[in-house]
C-alpha cells in the first residue's frame, strides 16, 4: 500500500506543480464553455437545453487533452521500467496512476462546472445534476483513455492516436452522461435509469482499464 | 534480508539469445556472476549490451535460453532483486532531489537506508531542497546512484555507470561498488571505460 499511496501522492504532486498538466484540463474545458454562448448566441433557452452537453463535451475534451500523457513522461524518463521491475503489479500501479490522474485532472472539473453552468443559463438543480453526472462518469473516462495512452507508449506515436483509439469508447459515457442529466432539466425520461448505466460504465472501466493497460505496456517492453 | 553471505548467490544465464525488431543481437550467449563478483560486459556498439542488461532485468523478453539467479530470495523474482541503472535517470525535474529519493524508496520497498545518508554518500547533501530539474547531468547520475544505497537489493545492473562522472565522482563510485560487492552484492555493468574496480570480462559480439 505505501507503494501505491506513494505513486498517487507523486503524480498528484507533479501534475500540481509548474508544467504540470492538471490546471491545462480545466483552462482547456474553461475556454470552450466560455466561448459556447458567444457561438451559440443570446437564445436563453437554446443555452440552458445545450448547456449538459456542452459540458459533457467539454470535461471529455479536457480529460482527452492530459490524459495522453499519463505514461509517455515515465516511458520517457525510464520510470516505467523500474514500476514494470518492481514487487507492485503493473495493474495495480496503472490504477494508481489513473487514480491521481482523475483526482488532480478530473476533480477540477467537477469543481468549476457550478460556475461554468451560470454562463449557460442552468439553474442550480440542472448543475447540481450536471456535476453528479460528471463525478459518476468521469472516471470512466480517465480508465478508458488510460487503455488508449498505454497503447500509445506501445506504438510510439503520440496524442492524435490515442484521441481516435479513446473516442469510441467514450461515447457511451457521452450519451448516457448527457442523457442523465437532460432528464433532470428536460425529462421525459427518469434520471435513474441513465445514471445507473453511467455508474455501470465506471465501475467497468475501473476493472478493465488497469488490466488492459498492463497488458499493453507489458506487451510493448521494449 | 540482511547482508548476504559471499559465494551464496549466482546469477546465471544459458544459451541466451536476443532478437530485437526481427534482428539477432546476439545468440547463445552462456554467463555467469556470483555473489561479490563485478562483471563488465564489453563489445563494440550495437552489439547488444544494453539488451543484456534489460533481459535479466526483465525488461525484454529473451528469444531463447534462459537466465536465473540462484541462492537470492525466493519470494521474489530475478528483477525485483535488481536495481537498474539506465542511460534515462527516472528522476522528475518538478520534484526535489529529497522527493525523488524518497518517492523510489517508498515505491520500490523492502529493506532500506535513510535517503539523508545515502544523499550524503553521493555528495549530494547540499542539494537536497533543488529540483531535479536543476541539476547537471553529473548530479543527476548521482541522484540516481543514491537510490541504489538506498533501496537494498543484491543485483545491480549499471549501463554505462560512469558516464557524465567527474574523476572524483567516479572514485567515489568505485568506493560504492566495492562496499556493495563486500556485502555479498553482484555487480552487471555495460561499460567503455574502465570501471574502476576488479572485474571480470564479458564480452559480447566479437571483438571490439
Amino acid at each position: 500500500m505505501t507503494a501505491l499511496s506513494a505513486l498517487i501522492r507523486r503524480d498528484i504532486r507533479i501534475a500540481l506543480r509548474v508544467g504540470g498538466g492538471a490546471l491545462i484540463g480545466v483552462l482547456f474545458f474553461l475556454t470552450v464553455v466560455v466561448l459556447m454562448p458567444f457561438a451559440v448566441g443570446p437564445d436563453l433557452a437554446l443555452l440552458s437545453r445545450l448547456g449538459p452537453a456542452i459540458l459533457w463535451l467539454g470535461a471529455l475534451l479536457a480529460s482527452l487533452l492530459t490524459l495522453d500523457r499519463l505514461f509517455m513522461a515515465d516511458h520517457e524518463d525510464g520510470s516505467l521500467d523500474l514500476i514494470t521491475m518492481s514487487q507492485t503489479p503493473l495493474e495495480l500501479a496503472c490504477a494508481a496512476k489513473a487514480l491521481a490522474h482523475w483526482l488532480a485532472a478530473g476533480l477540477p472539473l467537477i469543481v468549476a462546472t457550478p460556475v461554468l453552468g451560470l454562463l449557460l443559463n442552468l439553474d442550480m438543480v440542472a448543475t447540481s445534476a450536471v456535476a453528479l453526472t460528471l463525478l459518476a462518469g468521469t472516471p470512466a473516462l480517465t480508465f478508458t483513455g488510460m487503455i488508449g495512452a498505454a497503447l500509445a507508449v506501445t506504438l510510439h506515436r503520440g496524442g492524435l492516436l490515442m484521441a481516435v483509439l479513446v473516442l469510441p469508447l467514450s461515447i457511451p459515457v457521452l450519451i448516457f452522461g448527457v442523457a442523465a442529466s437532460q432528464a433532470v432539466i428536460v425529462g421525459p425520461m427518469t434520471f435513474g435509469a441513465p445514471f445507473s448505466i453511467l455508474c455501470a460504465l465506471s465501475l467497468v472501466s475501473l476493472v478493465v482499464g488497469p488490466f488492459a493497460a498492463a497488458a499493453s505496456l507489458r506487451h510493448g517492453l521494449d | 534480508m540482511s547482508d548476504l553471505k559471499r559465494g551464496e548467490m549466482q546469477l546465471s544465464g544459458r544459451g541466451v539469445t536476443c532478437v530485437r525488431g526481427g534482428r539477432e543481437v546476439f545468440a547463445g550467449l552462456d554467463f555467469a556472476a556470483v555473489a561479490g563478483e563485478a562483471v563488465a560486459v564489453v563489445g563494440r556498439n550495437g552489439s547488444g549490451k544494453t539488451s543484456l542488461l534489460r533481459l535479466i532485468a526483465g525488461l525484454l523478453v529473451p528469444a531463447g535460453g534462459r537466465i536465473a539467479l540462484e541462492g537470492g530470495d525466493t519470494e521474489l523474482t530475478l528483477p525485483e532483486q535488481c536495481h537498474y541503472l539506465g542511460h534515462r535517470d527516472a528522476l522528475k525535474p518538478a520534484l526535489s532531489v529529497a522527493e525523488n529519493l524518497t518517492f523510489w524508496a517508498d515505491f520500490l520497498g523492502g529493506e532500506r537506508l535513510d535517503a539523508a545518508k545515502s544523499l550524503a554518500a553521493v555528495g549530494l547533501d547540499h542539494a537536497t531542497h533543488l529540483p531535479a530539474g536543476f541539476l547537471s547531468a553529473g548530479q543527476r547520475r548521482r541522484l540516481s546512484l543514491a537510490r541504489l544505497l538506498t533501496v537494498r537489493r543484491p543485483v545491480w545492473l549499471l549501463d554505462e555507470p560512469t558516464n557524465a562522472l567527474d574523476v572524483a565522482g567516479q572514485d567515489m563510485f568505485g568506493g560504492l561498488m566495492r562496499e556493495h560487492l563486500a556485502r555479498g552484492g553482484l555487480i552487471i555493468a555495460a561499460t567503455h571505460a574502465p570501471l574502476g574496480i576488479e572485474s571480470r570480462e564479458l564480452r559480447i559480439g566479437g571483438a571490439a
